[in-house]
């Protein structure tokens, strides 16, 4: 995934969105991501990867992926088609692990309680911007460093780590 | 320094080393897990490296779904298997071997005081109790440490716990932790490191520490630390490692936060659902009917479990209609408990005795609960659907607490059946 802007729906979360809410633990017996992905959420709404659509946005509060250690947690989200994921405060093992996968986090408050269910939302990595498009409300973020957008746009720590060596 | 902070800095040859700088840090321990290991393998695999860093300093346990849950979990097993085999993992647990791994690491004398620990686990915190500093990772990082014996690290900044007191009795390390998360929240500890000093320490035991270590991460630690005393040194020989007791220094950075806990104010806890922060004195516990209790997991299956488990239920029988798991951690702590007499206890009671697995805590299997259901749990997380059914509730306490509301089938004190 290259190109910094992103455009998709807001499914709005709570506080402490745990890895067993993103996955559940039963479903750890794969690697695929698409696999995974279409378990998302499960335990949070059954229904809820029926309802999204790929590049659609995860909004959640503080704390958001704290728990197990799982990397399968930001790859299903990756894998149901996520774009990115947008929450006031992330824990630390998820925040690690959704850069190594490649999957694009945002951390602010201000665009977390901005922004509702359902609204349109437009990301552009680069510039450093969230646009909820349905009321219009605009917040900026400090664009990633030079080598985590590469790191992001290779797909993860590991693509960048072999284009490294090649 | 902080005593974190402290380990840290001699991984890397530096005297000092201050919050949030960044360093890159060989490690003394790599660890994955069932569930954990099968993405790091992967990424190891993608890195292209002939050899693992060291062939003893690589652990793998087989821990999660097993003994194979189905058919699936059996496929993760056996290529887990073929890799450990392939690249000479000397540390591999498997079949009988098997134990919970962060009951079983301490246990075999994989721990050290003073060890620089990364498991693919968010529970690999638990190490902290002997005085190393260990954290959880994700799968990609515990992939490139197996191939570079490296990671890298942000150095946290500490939270000072100062524990005085005496515990009542039926209180424990499980208490201590419990209450402390009520206090400091799921993310009150983000990113820092809890480090417990104070006289009140003597008083917990070393498995005790071992609870409380375990849920650090509960708080959102990035680790948990305990000073290395005359318990510790005592624990360690059982496990045939010699350490010298080392006293902690205060943290001449100053602390993010300090907090003080006076054990003779603290009743047995409980944590009602679905966050380990809603903990509550079990005299302010609600009287829930319960369908099920769990007595284990890495946070509760060492031997002071099993055995403060079966005074509490000797002659007792669990309530009707009751299931009471209970699921000793290692193979060691299953044949202790055997030959103690505490089997015989359990299964008058009307108790499951279960193989060492992770099995129910996280919901994999051995005790899944259904719609509606109510479990009281030793283990970490209460989650929603933590344990099953997305429509089931977990409390979490001590042993003792379980014991007790196993044979009441509500959550009881355990000084009102004893």
């Amino acid at each position: 995934m290259s190109g910094a802007v992103m455009e998709g729906k807001a499914h709005k979360l709570g506080d402490h969105v745990n890895t067993d809410m993103i996955i559940s633990a039963t479903y750890l017996v794969t690697i695929d991501p698409v696999e995974l992905g279409s378990h998302l959420l499960e335990s949070h709404d059954p229904e809820f990867v029926a309802k999204m659509s790929p590049g659609d946005v995860l909004v959640g509060g503080v704390n958001f992926g704290s728990g197990s250690s799982r990397e399968h947690a930001p790859v299903a989200i990756k894998g149901a088609g996520i774009s990115c994921v947008i929450a006031s405060s992330f824990a630390r093992i998820f925040y690690r692990n959704a850069i190594n996968v490649g999957l694009p986090i945002l951390e602010s408050a201000e665009a977390s309680e901005a922004i509702a269910d359902g609204d349109d939302i437009k990301v552009d990595l680069a510039v450093g911007t969230i646009e909820d498009m349905t009321n219009g409300k605009k917040v900026s973020f400090p664009a990633y460093p030079e080598f985590m957008q590469r790191l992001i746009d290779e797909g993860g720590l590991i693509n960048y780590l072999l284009k490294q060596d090649a | 320094m902080s005593q974190s902070r402290k380990i840290l800095a001699r991984h890397v040859g530096r005297e000092l080393l201050e919050p949030g700088e960044l360093v890159e840090a060989p490690v003394d321990l790599v660890l994955a897990n069932d569930i954990t290991a099968p993405l790091a393998i992967e990424v190891f695999e993608k890195l292209g490296r002939e050899n693992v860093f060291d062939r003893d300093k690589v652990v793998l346990v087989l821990d999660h779904f097993t003994p194979n849950r189905d058919i699936a979990s059996a496929e993760q097993c056996a290529f887990i298997r073929r890799f450990a085999h392939k690249y000479g993992v000397n540390h591999f647990y498997d079949a009988g071997e098997v134990g919970i791994e962060h009951v079983l690491l301490p246990e075999e004398g994989l721990i050290k005081p003073g060890n620089l620990v990364v498991g693919a686990d968010s529970h690999t915190c638990t190490y902290g109790a002997l005085g190393a500093f260990a954290t959880g990772m994700g799968s990609t990082d515990i992939g490139a440490a197996m191939a570079t014996g490296k990671a890298w690290f942000r150095a946290p900044e500490a939270i000072n716990v100062n524990v005085s007191g005496k515990p009542r009795r039926w209180v424990g390390g499980k208490d201590l932790i419990l209450f402390l998360i009520g206090k400091l929240g799921v993310d009150g500890a983000t990113y820092r490191s809890l480090e417990f000093s104070g006289d009140g320490i003597s008083r917990i035991s070393v498995d005790g520490r071992l609870s409380a270590a375990n849920m650090a991460v509960e708080a959102g630690a990035k680790n948990g630390l305990f000073p290395v005393d005359g318990l510790t040194v005592e624990y360690l020989r059982e496990a045939g490692v010699t350490a010298e007791p080392a006293l902690s220094e205060p943290d001449d950075y100053g602390y993010a936060l300090e907090v003080d806990i006076d054990l003779d104010g603290i009743e047995p806890q409980v944590a009602l659902p679905h966050l380990p922060s809603n903990s509550v004195g079990v005299s302010e516990s609600p009287n829930v009917k319960l369908d099920q209790v769990v007595i284990g997991s890495c946070t509760n299956g060492r031997m002071e479990d099993m055995r403060l488990a079966a005074e509490i239920m000797r002659g007792k029988h669990v309530a009707p209609g009751l299931r009471l798991i209970i699921i000793p951690g290692s193979p060691r702590i299953y044949r202790r408990s055997m030959d103690e007499g505490l089997f015989e206890v359990f299964l008058e009671t009307g108790a499951i005795i279960s193989p060492p697995t992770c099995g129910p805590c996280l919901g994999g299997h051995m005790g899944i609960l259904a719609s509606g259901e109510k479990a009281l749990s030793t283990t970490n997380r209460n989650f929603a659907g933590r344990m099953g059914h997305r429509h089931s509730e977990v409390y979490l306490s001590g042993p003792a607490v379980a014991a007790a509301s196993a044979i009441t089938g509500t959550i009881t004190d355990p000084g009102e059946i004893v």
